[in-house]
């Protein structure tokens, strides 16, 4: 062993729900982890998301995924000693005239068509009885039973706790500076440290395609900064995810009344500091939208709007799957819907590890799909 | 209200007034905007229309914010008045609503003028019925000129001693000053003072109140260690440690405070850097000589900065607006620096007596840090200090992330009531210093606004 280098099976770097879940599954595999968090952990968009756990609407190559990932939320405990305010609720995209719902049947029937039938059409009366606060010229929606939703926060400190648990040595303020690959080992830097390894797991999430970069590769991912709001408590009148069709929208109660609403609009994001801006407007945008689905929600005051740092990629699937060189793993750009994945994406990756393959269907995120993937 | 101006000042207390009037007269179209309905802030609240019916009440000094209203109005500065601020972009958008209406009003430079608000008194039954800060009893006896009954004033500070002093003008029985001022206190401050002499009106004048309720026979109870609030029959009970002995007397009303400190809602918000000042335990904007924050066109002025008291902030306000006319081009280098130079003076002629007040009623550790389990510390999640305390204890390193582990900051206040103790709380379990703990990250809206306000955001023309 050379003097003062750190030597592991496998550093991930990414401190983010996708980097702890990796992480712990393998250190539940018996292997030496080492996780590096620029920041710290958890701090964007694993913490500042509306936490959905949700199968409807997801794109058809992440439905098994998604199906997978639902079953290991019901018992997440099983995985980090922690319920991570899971609760099972349904999600509903409401419709607010003809043409919304026949797009929603037609999407119904593009979800059957891949063998999938958790998205059901519901009619008005059907979604009146289910959200009588919904504004009244809603004509119904699609539903699915059995999704849910869980606590960011919560989940982010059972993560990360679990991960400690498991001995995994978690480095945080810890940026990345160089990555070099030869003689199947790793080598990763940062300011302060070297570490060795034979594996290397990028799941630094908004900052992956700097890490793909430092790895030699290019991959398209753009961050975004998006926007959530929160109310303050007011009396209890909904249970489960409301979406809408044709609107940006986002929008549930918790147990304690306060209501989160988002739906991908826009702030700034600084990528060198890691700090966000707010735009009134399209908060404005996202007000306009909550209040004509839900009229009661014009009274309720705002408490707080904030933005997490999402990475997109150009067709909003993430990259999960080989790198190029040997032992070497991408695993990020959820493009704001990787919070529902994060148990079942750590899980393929130590897979793909330990087993050397997976049985999940993971042709369709590979970083390849967008290049001819030049090298830099 | 127009859609643009060169200077927006945010606050109509001293330093806002004097820098909105200041721009204004240097041809600069400026809005002031302020929350209450007339010119003053919280020191000359109602000072144009006032309430209670003898001046002597409040004292002369108070009508000296009289002057300043006079100057503003005569200004062409627009005076917004019910205006609440609740965001300011980085490229000085202000998010505003007057009269129930949102919009979103730019400028080219942008004055925070915010004030004080009075430090956090974590005891245990500060949320008790019939408990309440000094100050908000203050504001009712200046804009309606009610006065509480038989109130048992606690804590430490002039503006405790000002207040008891107004009430007993006011004909009110006190029941009793329990003063928490630490007995070291002095010893430390005494350094401080012959410089402090400069200002030596100010020591009498504070000296003067404390004589007179000596005078009155008002119970004056000094070196106070701990106190402890419970509610028994419609009345306060409050328990006392004075000379290792607890003590205990009731009363209506208990009004409690232990100084004030900047209130940095909308600085911190707009992403102001921030510095941990031990002196006046509280967080004081990184600011140049000019005022300006670390966001260019962001200047911060009075005690929203630092606590300054009401003439060092008629200055800073001055001089925040010499600086933002000067950076947006309307007086020359040499106007600023000719007009600032003896505002400079003022300030710096004023430090050493603010230095002496900051040490003499520097609160004491266990005002500020609550021993006592069950003592509440967040009051809109009702998070108590044992469970902060178990969360650090699990690892929890600062405000931020103590928001996961208690909810502590996350109820309708958003921590802007107990963020100085959550702070203090950590710094103090793990013994490092509270500007390494850092402050909870504050977000717009910084004043409340409903959804259906935010909906109808527009842009006046």
């Amino acid at each position: 062993m050379k003097t003062g280098v750190i030597t592991a099976d496998a550093v991930i770097a990414g401190g983010g729900l996708h980097g702890l879940s990796t992480a712990i599954h393998l250190a539940n595999a018996g292997l030496r982890v080492v996780l590096l968090e620029k920041d710290r952990i958890g701090r964007h968009a694993s913490s500042a998301n509306a936490g959905g756990v949700r199968r409807l609407g997801r794109a058809p190559p992440e439905i098994p995924l998604a199906q997978a990932a639902l079953e290991q939320w019901h018992c997440i405990e099983d995985l980090v000693d922690d319920d991570c305010g899971f609760r099972e609720s349904a999600q509903i995209k409401l419709a607010e005239d003809e043409t919304g719902l026949i797009a929603l049947e037609a999407r119904s029937q593009s979800v059957r068509d891949c063998g999938f039938f958790h998205e059901q059409v519901i009619d008005a009366a059907t979604l009146r009885d289910m959200l009588p606060q919904a504004a009244s010229h809603c004509v119904g929606g699609l539903i699915v039973r059995g999704d849910g939703h869980a606590d960011p926060f919560a989940t982010v400190t059972a993560f990360h706790r679990k991960a400690v648990s498991l001995g995994v040595q978690v480095y945080e303020r810890e940026p990345v500076r160089e990555i070099t690959h030869s003689n199947d080992l790793w080598q990763v830097k940062s300011a302060l440290h070297h570490f060795e390894s034979a594996y290397f797991v990028n799941a630094a999430g908004a900052w992956g395609g700097e890490i793909a970069r430092l790895m030699g590769e290019a991959i398209p991912i753009e961050a975004q900064a998006l926007m959530l709001m929160i109310t303050e408590r007011i009396k209890p009148f909904l249970s489960g995810v409301v979406g809408a069709q044709g609107r940006a929208l986002s929008f549930k109660q918790f147990d304690n009344g306060t209501v989160l609403m988002g739906g991908a609009y826009q702030g700034k994001a600084n990528m060198r500091t890691g700090q966000t801006t707010l735009d009134a407007r399209q908060l404005a945008a996202n007000a306009r939208a909550a209040v004509a689905i839900f009229p009661l929600m014009s009274r309720a005051r705002v408490t707080r709007a904030w933005a997490g740092i999402e990475g997109v990629t150009p067709d909003h699937l993430p990259i999960i799957g080989a790198a190029r060189q040997t032992g070497g793993y991408h695993l990020f750009g959820f493009s704001a819907h990787g919070f529902a994945l994060s148990p079942i994406g750590g899980r393929i990756i130590a897979d793909l590890i330990s087993a050397r393959q997976t049985n999940w269907p993971i042709a369709p995120f590979s970083a390849s799909r967008f290049s001819k993937s030049s090298s830099v | 209200m127009k859609s643009r101006y060169d200077i927006i000042v945010i606050g109509a207390g001293p330093a806002g007034m004097t820098a909105a009037s200041l721009a204004a007269e240097h041809g600069a179209s400026v809005a002031l905007l302020d929350e209450q309905s007339g010119l003053g802030g919280q020191i000359y609240r109602s000072v144009t229309c006032q309430g209670a019916s003898d001046p002597s009440i409040l004292g002369a000094e108070y009508y000296q914010g009289k002057t300043l209203a006079d100057r503003l109005v005569k200004s062409t500065a627009d005076h917004v008045k019910g205006a609440s601020v609740w965001q300011i972009s980085e490229d000085r958008e202000v998010g505003v609503t007057v009269d129930g209406a949102a919009c979103l009003v730019s400028a080219d430079h942008v004055i925070i003028a915010t004030g004080a608000q009075e430090r956090p008194f974590p005891v245990q039954g500060w949320t008790l019925p019939g408990v309440m800060n000094a100050g908000a009893a203050q504001i009712l006896l200046k804009s309606s000129g009610v006065v509480l009954p038989d109130p048992v004033f606690v804590g430490t500070g002039p503006l405790l001693y000002l207040i008891a002093h107004q009430f007993l003008r006011a004909g009110v029985r006190i029941a009793a000053v329990l003063d928490t001022t630490p007995r070291e206190n002095l010893r430390n401050a005494l350094w401080a003072l012959p410089q402090a002499y400069r200002n030596a009106n100010q020591l009498w004048k504070g000296w003067g109140w404390l004589r007179d309720l000596r005078k009155s026979g008002t119970p004056f109870v000094r070196g106070v260690a701990d106190i402890k609030i419970a509610s028994k029959d419609s009345a306060a009970q409050i328990e006392y440690k004075h000379e290792g002995v607890w003590k205990s007397l009731s009363a209506q009303t208990v009004l409690l405070h232990q100084g004030v400190v900047p209130n940095i809602n909308l600085g911190m918000a707009t992403g102001c850097a921030h510095d941990w000042n031990d002196t006046q335990l509280c967080w004081h904007a990184q600011l140049d000589a000019w005022g300006q924050s670390s966001i260019d066109g962001v200047s911060i002025a009075g005690d929203g900065a630092s606590i300054m008291g009401a003439q060092g902030a008629e200055a800073a306000g001055a001089l925040a607006a010499l600086g933002a006319l000067h950076r947006i081009g309307k007086i020359d280098q040499h106007t600023r620096d000719d007009t600032g130079h003896p505002l400079h003076a003022r300030l710096r002629s004023q430090a050493p007596f603010r230095r002496f007040l900051d040490m003499l009623y520097r609160p004491a550790l266990q005002f500020r840090v609550p021993r006592e389990d069950t003592t509440i510390v967040c009051r809109c999640e009702e998070v108590t200090a044992a469970h902060v305390r178990d969360a650090v204890h699990l690892g929890c390193q600062g405000p931020n992330q103590l928001k996961s582990f208690t909810r502590a900051g996350m109820g309708p206040c958003q921590g802007r009531m107990c963020g100085l103790t959550v702070s203090a709380m950590i710094a103090d379990q793990l013994g490092r210093p509270v500007q390494d703990i850092g402050a909870a990250r504050l977000r717009a809206p910084v004043k409340p606004l409903e959804l259906g306000q935010l909906a109808a955001l527009s842009e006046p023309d």
